[in-house]
C-alpha cells in the first residue's frame, strides 16, 4: 500500500511562508528540522494533524522561479486546499488583508477561489458537494 | 474595425467567453478556462483559448491589464455601440413621410 504524506509548495522565504499559513489559512507547524540552509518545514491542518503534510520548500533554484512565475501570470494555482464553507472563508481571509485574485465562483459541482499565498503562489480554495 | 468585431462575434466560444466576462470583469486566463470548461463543457486548450481572447482583444471586445504579476482580462462593450448606433439608433429621417 502507498500513500501520500507529504506534498509541497515553492515559497521565496519559509519564515514567511510559515506565518501565511499559521497565521492566516490557519494551518499548524507539524516539523521544523535545520537541513542546511532551509528547512524541512511543514503544515498540517488542525483537521487532521497526522493526515497530509504540506512542505514549505525554498524555491532557491532559478527554474522553480521560473516556474511560479509562469504560473501566477496566467493566473494558475500552485496546489489546492479544500474548505468547508468558501464564502466564510473569503470573507474572514480578505478582512486579514489576503489578496484574491478570483472571489468564490461556482464551477460546475464545485465552487472555487483563489487567493495570493505572498510567497509567489496563488492557492485555490474549493468547497466540494456536500456528500 | 467593425469586420474585426463581426469576426470576433462569429465564434460560439469567444461568445461565451464575452458572457462570462460580463457576470465578473477582471477574470484571470485560468479562470476563463475554469468557466468554459465547468459551466460550458467546452474542453479547450489554454492556448486554444488564449488564441480566442487574442482575437477578443484585437477586436477591441476584451482589454487586458497587468496588476503586479497578474493579467486579468476585462469586457470592452465600445465595439458593440458602434452595431448599435448603426442599427438600433437610429437618428429619425429628418422629415417623415
Amino acid at each position: 500500500m502507498i500513500s501520500i504524506h507529504v506534498t509541497s509548495v515553492f515559497v521565496d522565504d519559509q519564515e514567511k511562508a510559515l506565518d501565511f499559513y499559521t497565521d492566516k489559512l490557519g494551518f499548524e507547524k507539524k516539523t521544523d528540522i535545520p537541513m542546511g540552509e532551509a528547512r524541512w518545514l511543514t503544515v498540517v491542518s488542525p483537521a487532521a494533524r497526522d493526515g497530509v503534510e504540506l512542505l514549505l520548500e525554498p524555491d532557491a533554484h532559478p527554474v522553480a522561479r521560473q516556474y511560479k512565475e509562469g504560473l501566477v501570470a496566467d493566473g494558475i494555482p500552485a496546489t489546492s486546499f479544500a474548505v468547508d464553507d468558501i464564502h466564510a472563508e473569503h470573507e474572514r481571509l480578505t478582512g486579514l488583508g489576503v489578496e484574491f485574485t478570483q472571489p468564490p465562483t461556482a464551477m460546475g459541482p464545485v465552487t472555487t477561489a483563489v487567493l495570493d499565498d505572498t510567497c509567489g503562489n496563488l492557492i485555490q480554495l474549493t468547497q466540494l458537494p456536500r456528500a | 474595425m467593425a469586420d474585426d468585431v463581426f469576426k470576433a462575434l462569429a465564434d460560439p466560444t469567444r461568445r461565451t467567453i464575452l458572457d462570462e466576462l460580463s457576470e465578473r470583469n477582471g477574470q484571470t486566463l485560468f479562470e476563463i478556462c475554469a468557466r468554459l470548461t465547468t459551466r460550458h463543457g467546452l474542453g479547450l486548450s489554454r492556448q486554444a483559448i488564449s488564441q480566442h481572447l487574442a482575437v477578443l482583444e484585437a477586436a477591441g471586445l476584451v482589454r487586458t491589464r497587468r496588476e503586479g504579476r497578474y493579467k486579468f482580462h476585462d469586457l470592452n462593450t465600445e465595439p458593440l455601440e458602434q452595431i448599435a448606433t448603426r442599427w438600433l439608433r437610429r437618428d429619425p429621417p429628418p422629415e417623415a413621410p
